[in-house]
């Protein structure tokens, strides 16, 4: 049954009156959500640069970077070995060493373990470096290989490389 | 404006000049006056008066402390140990908060405990418990934002693997996470907004708990035979029999809150949240809260990350939808003789995610974590519903009344059944 041309506008009027409350609502709204993504200023936090020249073969040290620890391992012939052995489609985030260096010595990694963001143990000489020789997420049991790949426990993805670039041989920027 | 309304009429003129301008005084009168309360419970129904009690001391204490709090990364822990050491009694508010957080889990959990066994839950008060499961939810979110403040180590780290538990979501979950945190990793961003939503949340919660007690005053309370109340013989006032009943409850709860904070304060403490946050350096156990600790074994059990989140928030969200799934007319568990034994296996259960939650995630305890876990998400999706169809109840008593005539009569012989002692009886059934 066909409605009167009176009660068209009228629905009319009120349709559009509550879309545009909606609209206006969403709008207010907005600026409120996206002041909680992170400032400005958190977002330039910008680069570090590291000097590696006094790091031994088998040694790795922990920087900081936008709050995060950052290792930077400079890796032994066994374990630069050990990871290139591994074929990448056995692994649960399959990669390959060469993917995820630039030097192959030079072993860069996010120190945040992708399972749930502890700090993976395995820095030190004294500290359990897991099954697969890299390093061991003690809060759930991740294990990590010799190139930061994940190969056992609940994390998901291997730890991350941050963007870096050799300024020189004694110099890497990250950032 | 209705012109018909019946005004309530007060001895005190006073008293009248308000209620005909706003009719609170005889809404309290009804409520907590004359409410009346089956008069078989036991004092398993005084853990609701208990929390309300324990929210306020938690709202006032955590206002005073929030005087002498600075809410930046590089105050915060030296703020809080002025607050021990040198603010007047502020070692006294900060334990008073930090323990009463524990006892009002334990608290909540023992009136769960309560609502479940004795099928609180059940028509009509579905919608009561729901109200109370969203209560539940809002005081972990709560307590975990609190946990946080005082930056020690446990408070980084728990930080960082709850919040890490939302980039698990695919697609939006790294975006979420950041969202949260305000930052790439928990700082300052961060501390700033949790310390201003864990000053907000309790008073959200002191809203929904005031539809809570609206909602369970609508139908009345629950009691432990699990029936209704059919004649003024089966209740008595809420004023002034309950309200001396929770007070005796509440001098106990007094005693018992007392020990532990003037005698053992840092109990349910953890060592490392004594150390300043270190993002750099990870502790070697995250333990958490042990009040969600059953919660974190189940997280841990699973070994896939998404599944562990699902399963977690899913045993928390499963609650919303335990009246259904009981297909049991019988509300309390003191007549269903099968489900009874399934419910105290539960309780156990619980009990045992909650032990191994605090434990490393390795062997024996990763084993009885994921029997656990099974038996938690099979107690409700198959015991329940099975149990409450081949079940066969015990027969009910026929009133609340009836409960007291069965245990009585044989003793004193011929005592008039029905009749309660002169002291419980109602002083307004005449």
């Amino acid at each position: 049954m066909a409605k009167k041309p009176k009660n068209k506008r009228r629905d009319f009027l009120q349709l559009s009156t509550v879309t545009l409350g909606a609209v206006g609502t969403a709008a207010f709204i907005w600026p409120f959500l996206k002041s909680m993504s992170p400032a400005e200023d958190t977002l330039a936090a910008g680069s570090t640069e590291v000097d590696i020249s006094a790091i031994e073969e088998g040694q790795s040290i922990t920087i900081k970077w936008r709050g995060k620890p950052v290792f930077i391992k400079k890796r032994t012939k066994d374990e630069i070995d050990a990871a290139k052995m591994v074929q990448a489609s056995d692994l649960r985030d399959p990669q390959d060493d060469a993917d995820r260096v630039q030097k192959e010595e030079w072993l860069v990694l996010v120190g945040v373990c992708t399972h749930l963001g502890c700090v993976p143990l395995g820095q030190k000489v004294s500290d359990m470096k897991g099954e697969y020789d890299g390093w061991y997420c003690p809060c759930h049991g991740s294990h990590y290989d010799t190139s930061g790949r994940i190969r056992k426990g609940p994390a998901p993805k291997n730890l991350d490389v941050p963007p870096y670039t050799f300024l020189n041989d004694n110099t890497i920027k990250i950032g | 404006m209705d012109k018909n309304r019946k005004v309530h009429q007060f001895k005190n003129p006073v008293l009248n000049w308000i209620e005909f301008r706003l009719p609170i005084i005889s809404y309290f009168k009804k409520e907590y006056g004359d409410y009346p309360m089956p008069k078989n419970c036991n004092y398993f129904w005084s853990f609701g008066a208990l929390a309300t009690i324990t929210l306020v001391t938690m709202i006032v204490s955590g206002i005073f402390l929030a005087m002498n709090y600075t809410p930046h990364t590089d105050m915060a822990f030296d703020s809080v140990e002025r607050i021990m050491r040198d603010v007047n009694y502020g070692w006294l508010m900060r334990y008073i908060h930090s323990n009463g957080a524990a006892f009002f889990f334990i608290i909540v959990y023992i009136h769960i405990v309560r609502a479940m066994y004795f099928g609180s839950y059940k028509y009509p008060r579905e919608l009561n418990w729901i109200l109370g499961v969203f209560i539940f939810l809002l005081m972990m979110a709560t307590s975990f934002l609190g946990y946080t403040l005082p930056w020690g180590q446990m408070s980084y780290w728990g930080a960082t693997v709850i919040t890490n538990l939302f980039s698990a979501i695919p697609f939006i979950g790294e975006g979420l996470k950041t969202w949260l945190l305000g930052d790439y990793n928990v700082g300052n961003a961060t501390l700033n907004r949790f310390f201003a939503l864990h000053y907000v949340l309790p008073f959200v919660i002191f809203g929904v708990v005031g539809l809570h007690v609206a909602a369970v005053h609508v139908h009345g309370s629950n009691n432990p035979d699990g029936i209704d109340i059919k004649t003024n013989n089966d209740s008595v006032n809420f004023f002034p029999y309950m309200l001396i009943k929770d007070t005796v409850a509440m001098c106990a709860f007094g005693v018992a809150i007392s020990a532990v904070i003037f005698f053992g304060p840092n109990l349910m403490a953890e060592v490392d949240n004594y150390i300043p946050a270190d993002p750099l350096v990870t502790p070697a156990h995250i333990v958490p809260n042990w009040y969600l600790a059953p919660f974190y074994a189940i997280l841990r059990a699973v070994p896939d990350k998404l599944g562990g989140v699902l399963l977690m928030f899913g045993a928390i969200v499963i609650l919303f939808v335990l009246p259904w799934l009981d297909r049991s007319k019988v509300r309390s568990c003191n007549y269903r003789p099968i489900y009874k034994w399934f419910m105290m296996g539960f309780f156990v259960n619980f009990f045992a995610l909650g032990y191994v939650g605090m434990l490393p995630a390795e062997g024996l305890y990763l084993l009885i974590a994921r029997v656990g876990l099974l038996y938690y998400f099979g107690f409700f999706f198959i015991i329940t519903p099975f149990v409450g169809w081949i079940e066969k109840p015990s027969k009910l008593p026929l009133s609340i009344s009836d409960v007291y005539a069965k245990s009585i009569t044989p003793n004193i012989g011929g005592g008039e059944k029905g009749i309660p002692s002169p002291a419980m009886q109602k002083d307004t059934n005449l």
